[in-house]
């Protein structure tokens, strides 16, 4: 099922990809909503590993929470309290659709590889940051370390293998993804990675549902340069990756303004529904390098107002 | 058939199908090309979309190009097109095809023979009865003038014809014009002529016109022939002739006989260059003697005729002759025994002079002791040897030999005759009767046939003890019967005395022509010039080699010999067939040519049409069209496959542009490709580098240590990695920096680059080729240093040799190396850097073997060391695997375990001490050991 070589190898990239960032502090704006202890500061005394304050020691603390050298300088015994830290969660969801598996030249990598490349390497700076990281299908909940980051690049990696290897799983799995937006954790931030083609209606009911639940964060699309040029001509029929869909031309160079402006209008409705829930919209191509989107995600992580 | 220029058709109404190709243009328009199947994702936004036109694309122009060239060949290869097709030779009636059959005919006999074989089939087509005739192979019935030629259905001809051959003599002028008075009949005459100009061809032309009409054949190509080499002012002199004048041209002459190893092979070569309108073109060849006299024939390059070869016999050969004679007092030079022997031999020999040791070291091919009597024991027994081996020794007679003992008791082995005391003298103002003159030479005599003149006498001479041997050793005898010149065999090899001396004290004789004679005939000296009939008097020559009309000597086998002045007034002809023969010892070659000879080309009047011998074949084109048709269908089928996307099923989704362009740019390469081979040697014009120089520069960008490549991987590497481990113990602990090492091909790569080549030794390593052992003896020559590890200890089971060793013999049997020793312990590689006295490696059991010491070196009292200074020894062998022991890996650390623990490291550190002291050896040579003088030279200073 899960080839280790291979998510080591998208780990190892991934990684490669993510050292020339700076660590991901991302600004966490509902740090009430969440409770569990990560390296974002709350601006009160609690449990954490930062200086917070010196207090005056009350009856009813333990002997082992004074701090005796900073005591020993008055009569008085002081307590040191640190800063109470909390951890934002992001969820990734990476479109596994067979879809993604196209690819225009042999040379370039399909779609999948870049989106789950994105993916895994956002989750290496966040998780350097502190954070949390999950995965929304197959699901992973979110938790930060070292350990979580190899889960999920077992669960990415495998994803790709499965798609690649075993015939009966492409008979399942359908030509386009929608996002599943059940599994967010409130008030957390979540990517959605695909190229959007399909239904569009998938989409917006899952963007809607994460308003709902506070969640926000950013949609990738990526996408062929073929897909971007439709540099067909002559007669020609399409299919879909399973053949499910198809289409026949007699001359297919006579689409491309159509299909042009299909493309421009799906793009435009992502970035209309990306702004009304207040996330935010990127199409990212295959053939350019991925160090730009990455940035780009880690921008819309870490303001993402 | 239809004909249009050189091509006829031989199904022309198929033609008419070129016109269908039009309709064919629309019609393959009109199709569709298969639609492409394609997966794209993107097809989701397609869905719903409908064709502003219901029209497909058209296929691509070239593509239908492609097409209608493969219909258009096919259809003009079913045409059945023929090159140069056939109009029916006209004539009918007898036929007779006629042939010079000469040597220059032989140059392109193939040639000849096609063209009779297809007059031969337009004949038999015909139905005319033919007759071939070769000139100098005339038909029996025709000599004795009975009887025409022999009239007879072609293809019986076609049967015979191998059994015509030319003959390596012209066409004998007398025969042939009785051959054709004695025609009859009336027939046609098709001539192939040699192109040469003959005696007599007018007549037969006049003859044969008499019967009909004549063609003439001829091959414009030039004939070319080469006359005899004649031996002129120290030099040979090459003339070569050609039929007619003609533009500047250029042949090559070989000169070829038998090499030092018995196989014939090209002795020297010589380029003659014709002038614009000459006929003839000389050259003169300068060559050793020991050269010169092995060439047995001169031949011009690439040429197939008997013409073309010149046999060489005595006049190109000068012998070497030792002259000797008593030991020289102030005398009148005209007195001198030697002065007549120099006079009659100096023109045809080379003569050596000089102290007894030194002739015989000449290796000359004759001796002539005049009058000397005594030889010390030793030099007896020399000359005896060199007799034996097939030397002439030849001694005259005179006052010393008369008044010695010489052979007066037993015959002494270098005299033919006892001699008896005291001599004779006849004639003089104080004895009786008249000098003595000679008896005509008996018919054994090698003399024989030589004319005596009337003024040779004989005064006084030396007489032969009467022995029952004596009248079969002797050669000539005076008038009264005593011999003048005896004659014996030793070995191999033979002596001969003339009984008188070789001055004109004693007779007349050394003062004629005869004296001079003799010498030839005894091949003392070797004639000039072609020898006259008077000389070849009594001679009976015998044919050894032959020549045939394509120039190929074939041994003669048993033929008759024959007498000498027919041979020498004889022309190469069926009775005297040119080829080499012989008379004893000496050699005489009959050649097509003689020195007169001239090449004259035919001339035919105008009114006979001449054409060339090349025979225009019909050629039928068909399978080159249909080779074409598909060809281009193929082409067609690829294309297609191209413009569909299935030439590219591994891309998961090919683009039909990119496909397009694919196409196009392959046919763009195709096009280049083609100009390219139309247009050979353009456009490589500059930027060459030669091959080897990457090597060069990077061996000379400092000192590098190399390795020889043996091709066993794993030593290669230890060698590398060892000599890498000595670099950088040389740049850490000396001035010494090497680059990284390198590995040197022994067969392809230059040697001289490098100090030192260190050659590990594997059993199975291949043996140098010639050229690389040329290039190793000149390395070694030129200081260069190979060191030799068979890298096994000499751990041989019982005491034998071990298998590397066995190699390293097999290698070195080719090598130039000095005698070897084990290094002595004062050898300057003990102290070239270091103080040592081992030279271990990763063993350390191995005996090390240098050049040997001079055997006069000698220690000199209060001296550490023997004086050894000169020369650095070329070799260094040994067995203790020193790369291994030097090998480090990437990291600097020892590669291989030398040894067990500290003695194992000090064993090391000894064995790299060896390597220092080694490359300071090869770099300084024995700077060190010139360092034993410095205290002399410092007491020197001193003073």
């Amino acid at each position: 099922m899960t080839d280790p070589a291979a998510s080591a190898r998208l780990r190892g990239r991934a990684e490669t990809l993510a050292g020339s960032l700076p660590p991901l502090l991302a600004e966490a704006e509902r740090l009430a909503a969440s409770v569990m202890l990560g390296a974002h500061g709350r601006r009160r005394a609690g449990l954490g590993d930062e200086f917070w304050q010196y207090r005056p020691a009350h009856p009813g603390d333990e002997a082992r929470v004074i701090d005796w050298r900073r005591s020993a300088r008055s009569d008085a015994h002081f307590v040191r309290e640190k800063e109470w830290q909390a951890a934002q969660s992001v969820v990734f969801w990476v479109d596994g659709s067979r879809a993604m598996d196209f690819s225009g030249d042999r040379g370039r990598p399909p779609k999948a590889d870049r989106a789950r490349l994105l993916a895994l390497a956002a989750s290496v700076l966040l998780i350097k940051g502190g954070e949390r990281v999950g995965l929304t299908a197959p699901a992973v909940t979110p938790r930060s370390g070292n350990a979580q980051l190899l889960r999920l690049a077992m669960s990415l990696g495998g994803m790709g293998e499965a798609g690649a290897a075993g015939a009966a799983d492409i008979e399942d799995t359908a030509d386009y993804g929608a996002p599943q937006a059940g599994s967010l954790p409130p008030h957390g931030r979540a990517v959605f990675l695909s190229d959007f083609l399909g239904d569009p209606a998938g989409v917006e009911a899952a963007l809607t549902r994460a308003a709902d639940a506070g969640v926000r964060g950013a949609l990738v699309q990526v996408l062929d340069p073929v897909e971007e040029a439709f540099p067909f001509d002559g007669r020609t029929i399409f299919e879909s990756m399973s053949g499910a869909l198809r289409h026949e031309t007699l001359r297919a160079g006579d689409l491309r303004g159509r299909y042009l402006e299909r493309l421009a209008e799906r793009k435009d409705r992502l970035a209309a529904l990306a702004r009304l829930t207040g996330w935010q919209y990127l199409c990212h191509h295959s053939a350019e390098p991925p160090l730009g989107a990455l940035l780009w995600l880690y921008h819309a992580l870490e303001g993402g107002r | 058939m239809w004909v249009l220029g050189p091509i006829g058709f031989a199904a022309p109404w198929l033609l008419l199908g070129l016109g269908a190709l039009p309709l064919l243009w629309l019609l393959l328009r009109a199709v569709p090309p298969a639609p492409i199947r394609r997966r794209f994702p993107g097809v989701a936004l397609l869905l719903g979309l409908r064709d502003d036109r219901p029209e497909t694309d058209r296929t691509p122009w070239w593509l239908l190009l492609l097409r209608m060239l493969a219909l258009a060949a096919a259809i003009l290869a079913f045409a059945g097109p023929v090159l140069n097709p056939k109009a029916g030779e006209a004539g009918r009636g007898p036929l007779l095809i006629l042939t010079d059959g000469s040597w220059a005919s032989a140059r392109d006999w193939a040639r000849r023979t096609d063209r009779i074989t297809a007059l031969l089939q337009d004949a038999a087509r015909a139905g005319r009865p033919v007759a071939v005739v070769s000139l100098t192979d005339l038909p029996a019935q025709a000599k004795d003038g009975a009887g025409g030629p022999q009239f007879m259905e072609a293809r019986a001809w076609e049967s015979r014809l191998p059994n015509i051959q030319p003959k390596p003599w012209a066409p004998d002028a007398a025969s042939v014009a009785r051959w054709a008075a004695a025609l009859q009949g009336s027939f046609q005459t098709y001539w192939l002529s040699d192109g040469l100009a003959r005696d007599g061809r007018p007549a037969l032309l006049a003859a044969l016109e008499r019967h009909g009409t004549v063609r003439v054949f001829e091959s414009p190509r030039p004939i070319y022939a080469l006359r005899p080499p004649a031996f002129r002012d120290g030099a040979i002199e090459v003339t070569a002739l050609r039929a007619g004048t003609g533009p500047r041209a250029r042949i090559d002459v070989a000169a070829r006989g038998p090499g030092p190893s018995g196989a014939e092979r090209v002795l020297a070569q010589a380029a003659l260059t014709f002038a614009p309108g000459a006929s003839e073109a000389t050259a003169r060849l300068q060559l050793q003697p020991e050269l010169r006299n092995r060439i047995t024939r001169f031949q011009i390059d690439g040429s197939r005729s008997a013409g073309a070869i010149s046999l060489t016999d005595d006049a190109l050969k000068r012998r070497k002759v030792a002259l000797m004679g008593p030991p020289d007092r102030e005398r009148l030079q005209l007195l001198s025994p030697l002065f007549y022997l120099r006079e009659a031999l100096a023109p045809t020999t080379d003569l050596i002079d000089g102290s007894f040791d030194d002739i015989l070291l000449a290796a000359p091919d004759v001796i002539i002791l005049a009058d000397v009597a005594k030889l010390s024991p030793n030099q007896e027994k020399e000359l005896l040897a060199w007799t034996r081996k097939g030397g002439l020794l030849v001694r005259f007679a005179g006052p010393r030999l008369a008044a010695s003992d010489v052979s007066r008791e037993a015959e002494d082995p270098l005299m033919p005759v006892r001699l008896r005391l005291g001599g004779r003298t006849v004639g003089g103002a104080m004895s009786w009767g008249q000098p003595k003159t000679l008896a005509p030479f008996a018919k054994d005599s090698p003399f024989y046939g030589l004319t005596i003149p009337d003024d040779v006498t004989v005064k006084a001479q030396v007489l032969a003890q009467p022995d029952p041997t004596l009248s079969k050793r002797t050669i000539a005898s005076l008038a009264d019967g005593t011999p003048l010149v005896t004659r014996k065999a030793v070995g191999k090899g033979q002596v001969v005395l003339f009984h008188v001396t070789a001055n004109a004290e004693w007779s007349t004789l050394p003062l004629s022509g005869l004296f001079v004679q003799m010498l030839n005939r005894l091949a003392v000296s070797t004639r000039p010039e072609r020898p006259d009939a008077a000389q070849m008097k009594g001679t009976t020559w015998v044919p050894v080699r032959l020549l045939d009309a394509f120039g190929t000597a074939r041994d003669a086998g048993q033929m008759a010999g024959l007498p000498g002045e027919r041979l020498v007034a004889a022309q190469a002809g069926p009775d005297t067939p040119p080829g080499l023969y012989r008379s004893d010892d000496r050699r005489l070659a009959l050649n097509v040519t003689d020195a007169k000879t001239v090449l004259k080309p035919a001339a035919w009047p105008a009114d006979i049409e001449v054409e060339g011998l090349s025979a225009a074949h019909e050629t039928p084109l068909a399978w080159i069209l249909l080779c074409a048709a598909l060809i281009l269908f193929l082409l067609d089928l690829l294309a297609s496959m191209a413009l569909s996307g299935h030439l590219r099923r591994g891309a998961r989704a090919g683009t039909q542009a990119e496909a397009r362009s694919g196409a196009r740019a392959g046919t763009t390469a195709l096009l280049v490709l083609i100009a390219l081979a139309a247009n050979p040697g353009q456009g490589r014009a500059q930027n060459i580098t030669k091959p080897g120089d990457a090597f060069a520069i990077q061996a000379t960008a400092g000192v590098v240590l190399a390795h020889v490549l043996t091709g066993d991987a794993r030593v290669d590497a230890v060698a590398q990695a060892g000599l890498q481990g000595l670099s950088d113990v040389l740049t850490e602990r000396t001035s010494v920096e090497p680059k990284t090492p390198m590995g040197v091909n022994i067969e392809t790569d230059e040697l001289a680059f490098f100090p030192i080549l260190y050659w590990p030794i594997t059993a199975d390593e291949p043996i140098p080729s010639a050229k690389a052992y040329a290039k190793l003896n000149e390395y070694l020559r030129t200081g260069g240093m190979i060191v030799f590890d068979t890298r096994d200890a000499d751990l041989a089971v019982g005491g034998a040799v071990t298998p590397n060793q066995r190699r390293l013999r097999q290698i070195a049997l080719g090598l130039d190396i000095p005698p070897l020793s084990p290094v002595p312990k004062d050898h300057v590689l003990t102290r070239a850097f270091y103080l040592i006295q081992d030279y271990p490696g990763r063993y350390d059991s191995g005996i090390t073997w240098v050049e040997a010491a001079p055997p006069d070196a000698k220690k000199v009292e209060g001296m550490p060391f023997r004086n050894l200074n000169d020369g650095v020894t070329p070799v260094v062998i040994g067995s203790n695997d020193w790369a291994a022991a030097w090998a480090v890996n990437a990291h600097g650390l020892p590669m291989f375990p030398v040894g067990s623990g500290y003695a194992g490291e000090r064993q090391r550190e000894i064995a790299y001490r060896f390597g220092v002291n080694l490359i300071m050896y090869v770099l300084t040579g024995n700077y060190k050991s010139d360092q034993v003088h410095v205290p002399a030279l410092l007491e020197r200073l001193g003073q």
